[in-house]
């Protein structure tokens, strides 16, 4: 059964339908495909980092969400729930109002994410009484509406011809003016992340049970808590700094990936990695060609994955219960 | 491996549930524990576990406190049933039972051919086999239940905690769990049960201790802590305990209530 399992995803992930569906889309347009050979990069040089970007993100906010539903116990949680997007906003927010350069922006970006997640990881410590994972959400969810206001209050205050729409266009999220330089300074964070995930891919299971049989079948909850946590948190804020919030991808993607290949992490983990890359290929290559004005990352990800999660919800009585 | 527990004071954060609780166990014993509803069993359990942090007293392995064992060596000497869990993500019965050997392999492993073997011959054991390529999610409570002792069995513990593991079976289910228990203690292992069925305690205990309040009422061999007037005291109904002839030849001995003649609900004890 384990070896039909493994020999059954292992055949799926190269063909995988959003991916297929990515390259096809990608022949037609006549844009370089999600599968990168090193001509294509050369070819393509305004076309090739972006669509390695978005592999990278697409992969990393996949790979973030599965990890976080899994620790969360909870199939409706996506990479932001502790508040690194909202953080990241605030922080590129800021650096927009303070007109600083695109490094300084996505620098507090990075920083602001990173710190609302600890700030929320603290005051979640600082509870001990309650349910770990339960003070973990609120604490999330307080902390990001905080942020929000903030957000909103530079907004506000914001030059409204130069700083506002840049700040809007950045909620939205892009992919249009990333650079060599943006993915070379994304890597570390990604790697940094990804690596601790599959080495704990097993503790990350028992971890889906409940705190108490995650705790008498020996794992030390508190510490892989805080490494998947800090792992999931540094690649996804590494992500977000450059790219601007990308919704959906790190909610929708687990589902579909879970579909395919079961709940298991360790098949988890590479399948909605693949996945997320082939999506967010996808969508970026709609974003840019299917109206002469680029649309907004955000919210061509929103308008193709609510249907999508819908219809996942429809059909899979086994990837959610 | 000899289990102690000495004085224990037990509860939640802010609550003491009990205290005064002493009792020890060794290698092949089967040690009962009944009382009522709310009377503390499983809070006693955990504490016993470090699930929950002892208010006082101590729990010693072999004459050496617990307090200051990490999670992995705990994992490796003690084994838990708890009570039927509902799973978020469909993992299989396999899957889940695999999960019990988590204890014996590297934190950045995963589980080998080896601990495969072990979670088949557990599944088989318990004969829920047929179950393994199932879905968790979506197995009856009662194959739940089997399906976290075979976890438990997988761990290989040398005391094995187990919380009312009877209580969501059928009637087969429950009598192949208790003969289970009786050669899991003939293998040598420390187990510690739960239950509400005073019969259950007569088929697989040496020893029953009656918790009642938090405290312990009764210790000690099944026929003398099982009678008429522990049982009223504790539950506040009214039983007679005889014996009959089992088909083996044995004498079997098991509690019937006299309907009718006992006090109205909650008279005994708050219900919940």
């Amino acid at each position: 059964m384990a070896l039909a399992l493994i020999a059954f995803s292992v055949g799926r992930y190269p063909v995988s339908p959003a991916q297929l569906w990515a390259l096809c889309w990608a022949k037609l347009t006549g844009v370089p495909s999600a599968l990168p050979t090193a001509m294509e990069t050369v070819v393509f040089r305004v076309r090739g980092p972006r669509v390695l970007a978005a592999i990278a993100i697409g992969a990393t906010l996949a790979a973030a969400g599965s990890a976080y539903q899994g620790l969360f116990r909870n199939p409706l949680v996506s990479p932001d729930i502790l508040g690194v997007s909202s953080g990241a906003a605030l922080g590129a927010a800021l650096g927009i109002y303070f007109s600083w350069g695109v490094a300084g922006i996505q620098g507090l970006a990075f920083a602001l994410g990173l710190a609302s997640v600890a700030a929320v990881y603290a005051v979640g410590a600082a509870l001990r009484r309650h349910d770990p994972i339960l003070v973990l959400v609120l604490a999330g969810i307080v902390i990001g509406t905080l942020l929000g206001s903030c957000i909103s209050l530079i907004k506000y205050l914001a030059d409204p011809y130069n700083q506002l729409p840049a700040i809007t266009f950045w909620l939205l999220g892009s992919l249009a003016s990333i650079t060599v330089v943006d993915l070379v300074s994304i890597l570390p964070g990604v790697l940094v992340g990804v690596i601790p995930l599959y080495l704990l891919r097993w503790r990350i299971n028992v971890m889906t049970l409940s705190e108490e049989e995650a705790l008498t079948l020996g794992v030390d909850t508190r510490r892989v808590r805080l490494i998947v946590i800090t792992a999931a948190t540094l690649m996804t804020a590494a992500v977000v700094s450059v790219s601007g919030v990308i919704g959906w991808i790190g909610l929708l993607i687990p589902h579909f990936a879970r579909l395919l290949v079961g709940p298991d992490f360790s098949r988890l983990l590479p399948a909605a990695m693949l996945l997320g890359a082939g999506y967010l290929v996808a969508v970026d290559t709609l974003a840019r060609t299917i109206a002469p004005l680029e649309i907004p990352l955000g919210v061509l990800t929103a308008f193709i994955g609510a249907p999508f999660f819908i219809w996942l919800l429809a059909v899979s009585r086994r990837g959610w219960q | 491996m000899r289990l102690d527990v000495q004085d224990l004071a037990f509860g939640y954060a802010r609550k003491e549930v009990g205290r005064g609780v002493s009792f020890s166990l060794a290698g092949g014993e089967v040690l009962c524990l009944l009382g009522p509803n709310g009377g503390g069993k499983t809070t006693l359990f955990k504490t016993v576990l470090r699930l929950l942090a002892p208010h006082g007293g101590r729990v010693d392995v072999d004459g050496d406190s617990v307090a200051g064992w990490s999670r992995l060596r705990l994992a490796r000497v003690f084994g838990y049933v708890p009570q039927a869990q509902l799973g978020v993500f469909p993992f299989t019965v396999a899957e889940i039972v695999l999960m019990g050997r988590t204890a014996h392999i590297g934190p950045f492993a995963t589980p080998s051919r080896g601990d495969r073997a072990v979670a088949e011959e557990m599944l088989a054991a318990l004969g829920i086999g047929h179950l393994a390529p199932r879905p968790y999610t979506e197995i009856s409570g009662g194959e739940r239940q089997l399906t976290l002792i075979a976890r438990a069995l997988a761990q290989r513990p040398a005391i094995l905690v187990m919380d009312e593991p009877t209580a969501s079976l059928d009637f087969g289910n429950q009598v192949r769990v208790l003969a289970e228990i009786e050669q899991l203690a003939r293998r040598g292992i420390a187990v510690m049960l739960s239950t509400h069925d005073p019969d259950h305690a007569f088929l697989c205990a040496h020893r029953v201790a009656l918790l009642h309040h938090g405290r312990l009422a009764r210790l000690g061999p099944p026929a003398e802590v099982i009678t008429r007037e522990s049982l009223r005291e504790v539950y506040g109904v009214d039983v007679t305990v005889t014996e009959l002839p089992r088909a083996d030849g044995r004498v079997a001995r098991v509690c019937v209530p006299t309907l009718g003649s006992s006090p109205p609900l909650h008279s005994g004890e708050r219900a919940g």
